[in-house]
């Protein structure tokens, strides 16, 4: 199986997407003659002509407004934000106009539209532009909030979420743009709404989502050499969030970490304890513990960042500590 | 930081302890776990073990002294801090308690007051800096919700076990841990669905319970008595004992042996009355009455019907012995569903046991006699058994005790049934 990056996994995505179907387009900044300010959309000028890949000026909320107003009229689009830091600029359009035009039209009006980008911290983009935004978005009823964390689940997923009649919210990663992983040639979708068994294990489940299904990955590797064995499950979509998945796996193993790349206040992990707590109750040997971004503005200095961040070493004694080894 | 050392219950129902031997002398190095003193309480000897790391700094109760649960007997701490103020307030200070509700039996009253402004043993940290007396502070016995669900399939007496986590926490390896040193360890045959069956009251036992109730005593006891020939057990153990020394068995023994597999086979008897419903036992954990210099104490040889007579000879002794030596643990002597006494050997003939509520029976033994009897109309000696079994009338009538006697007559009389 060829192995691609993260980022040629969206694009063959969105190359195949507008392929098969003319209503779909992507619009925003710089993915026309730039190719792409992460080059996601690298090609697709050449091969579509400038009337579907569509340069915006810095607008956020107008082509933001612009793409709902589109998809009303039938089409399909797919609005870049050069990082969910600016599109926040947008929310107006997606939480008071896409998540609620269906409801609102008494039905009328199906919002079959992505706004995607990259989500979370890279590396010293200081505090306004490290930002974990999928708990804000996972928020509002009305829409799906899709975060893969592998080449193969950007693909699969990206696919569903452009062929979706809801408005899906899809959250990428800097860092996950160069990472790489086995991708199939032939045709495949993945549905939105599943999580992923990424690591089976009976001591201890880890619960995660986005690029921290890669932190978790290794966590779980590291621990298999003490002989622990952890499930990890990648939520994948965080809304709908897959509960049952979340429910069998504690169920099998009696204790969870929740890890997350965002705040701890009402962050995804909450929601997730929350499921826990009730369908679980008898099941838990342990509270759950969650590994989260520490409740500060994301540093710029290096050493304070690394600090700041949810990373494998605090998982690791996240996962101890549950399973009372600590 | 400085952990406090106090007198921890170290018994579901220890109110004061004696401080039999302190094990480490002041200025000891202690690790958080390691055993301190030997405490003995009112039901046993058990170890008072360091809640925290350090060094044992002060012992402020002597050795054979007393002190009530709560008191502060001891501080650990790191070599060179100052203590005086622990000292200072803890000399005769006693740990602060919740106050126990009079209206409500003890066990009950132990709700953890949150309030109250001692260092709770919740803190998170799981590191035994903070005192966590959790046993002497009167809380209920905190446990994860899987250890409470497992330990309810299980029969185990979540009451009876010393947590390891956090804040002396009962969690899933203790409860595990519990299942293999007591009940588990018998080798397991397939059993009823969960451990026990709960029997609602039906309007008639609820009608003979309060009547019988009236008439005698809380416990309605009525007695029946059966004498049993000992001729083929004898020939059993002695045919056992011509196979060499480490086939010894006694005839409690092979007594102890019948009375479980009888019991596995009359849940009706091998059950507890509750008040408002009859629970049967689908286990059988065979209570043995023990005298000690201190008085009576009964420990349990848990699923006693799976267990070869060989596992049971051996049990018997191993738990008379530190009945004996006051070394039981509260596990070892809770959670029977029917007890034996047995007077034999102190040459009683014939006696009635009283029954250790809740359970409904009890089986009173005595000494094994020559006696003659009549068979085929000729004049023989035998050798006998009297037993007499103490029923509990408001859970057991006297045909189900009798059916329960005959089954017991057989496998003594016929002991090859009890290998079949």
């Amino acid at each position: 199986m060829p192995v691609i990056t993260y980022r040629d996994a969206l694009n063959q995505a969105l190359r195949e997407e507008m392929q098969r179907d003319d209503r779909v387009f992507l619009m925003g900044e710089e993915v026309a003659v730039y190719q792409g300010a992460y080059k996601v959309s690298k090609g697709l000028l050449q091969e579509f002509g400038e009337m579907r890949v569509v340069d915006t000026p810095i607008t956020e909320l107008g082509f933001a407004g612009v793409g709902v107003g589109a998809a009303m009229a039938g089409l399909r689009p797919v609005i870049e934000f050069m990082t969910w830091n600016f599109g926040v600029l947008a929310l107006d359009q997606v939480l008071n106009a896409a998540s609620k035009m269906l409801y609102m039209s008494g039905g009328q009006y199906p919002m079959p539209m992505v706004f995607r980008g990259p989500n979370g911290a890279a590396l010293q983009l200081s505090a306004q532009h490290s930002q974990a935004f999928e708990s804000w978005l996972a928020h509002m009823p009305g829409v799906k909030v899709v975060t893969p964390g592998t080449p193969y689940d950007a693909k699969g997923l990206l696919k569903s979420a452009i062929r979706d009649d809801n408005p899906v919210l899809f959250l990428e990663g800097e860092m996950l743009y160069n990472t790489k992983g086995e991708v199939p040639e032939a045709e495949y979708t993945i549905p939105i709404g599943k999580a992923e068994l990424k690591r089976e294990g009976e001591h201890c489940s880890i619960i995660t989502n986005g690029k921290m299904a890669l932190v978790a990955m290794q966590v779980a590797d590291q621990l298999a050499k003490e002989d622990i064995r952890v499930d990890v499950v990648d939520l994948r979509t965080v809304r709908p969030m897959d509960v049952e998945a979340i429910t069998t796996s504690v169920q099998k193993t009696n204790r969870a970490v929740v890890l997350e790349e965002g705040w701890e206040l009402a962050g995804i992990g909450a929601q997730v304890v929350d499921y826990i707590q009730r369908e679980c109750f008898d099941d838990l040997d342990a509270p759950v513990i969650r590994v989260h971004q520490a409740d500060v503005p994301m540093p710029y200095a290096k050493n304070l960042e690394k600090l700041a961040k949810p990373d494998a070493a605090k998982t690791i004694a996240a996962v101890k500590k549950v399973m009372y080894l600590d | 930081m400085a952990t406090k050392i106090f007198m921890e219950a170290l018994s579901p129902t220890m109110e004061e302890g004696r401080l039999v031997k302190w094990l480490k002398n002041e200025g000891d190095a202690v690790k958080s776990g390691e055993p301190l003193a030997e405490v003995e309480t009112d039901k046993a000897i058990m170890e008072l073990v360091a809640r925290g790391d350090g060094v044992l700094r002060k012992r402020l109760l002597g050795e054979g002294e007393s002190s009530p649960v709560g008191t502060l007997v001891g501080v650990i701490a790191t070599k060179d801090e100052n203590i005086d103020s622990l000292l200072a307030d803890g000399g005769g200070a006693k740990q602060p308690e919740p106050k126990p509700d009079n209206s409500q039996p003890k066990a009950e009253s132990r709700e953890p007051k949150a309030e109250s402004p001692q260092p709770r043993a919740a803190t998170p940290e799981p590191k035994a800096e903070s005192p966590q007396p959790m046993a002497a502070e009167g809380s209920r016995a905190k446990s994860s919700p899987l250890a409470r669900r497992m330990a309810s399939e299980k029969g185990v007496d979540i009451g009876s076990l010393q947590g390891s986590g956090p804040g002396g926490r009962i969690i899933k390896r203790d409860i595990e841990s519990a299942q293999t040193s007591g009940p588990k360890a018998a080798s397991q045959k397939p059993r009823a669905e969960g451990d026990y069956q709960d029997l609602p009251l039906t309007q008639i036992r609820k009608t003979i319970a309060k009547r019988l109730s009236e008439s005698i005593g809380p416990i309605p006891t009525f007695y029946l008595t059966a004498e049993f020939d000992l001729t083929r057990v004898v020939e059993t153990r002695e045919a056992m004992l011509e196979l060499g020394d480490e086939y010894k068995v006694s005839i409690n023994d092979i007594l102890m042996k019948a009375v479980a597999t009888a019991l596995a086979q009359h849940p009706e008897v091998n059950a507890h009355w509750l008040g408002d419903r009859i629970r049967l036992f689908n286990r059988v954990h065979l209570g043995m009455a023990v005298a000690t210099d201190d008085g009576l104490i009964v420990p349990v040889i848990f699923d006693a019907d799976s267990k070869r007579l060989s596992e049971i000879a051996k049990e018997s002794r191993a738990l008379a012995k530190l009945a004996r030596e006051r070394k039981l643990k509260p596990e070892q002597y809770t959670g029977s569903t029917f007890s034996l006494s047995n007077l034999g050997m102190m040459q009683i003939d014939h006696f009635t046991a009283i029954i250790n509520p809740p359970e409904v029976g009890i089986l009173a033994v005595g000494a094994a006699a020559d006696v003659p009897v009549v068979v085929d109309g000729e004049l023989h000696t035998r050798k006998r058994l009297r037993v007499t079994m103490s029923c509990d009338h408001r859970a057991v009538d006297g045909a189900v005790g009798a059916r329960f006697l005959q089954t017991l007559r057989r496998m003594i009389e016929n002991p090859l049934m009890l290998v079949f």
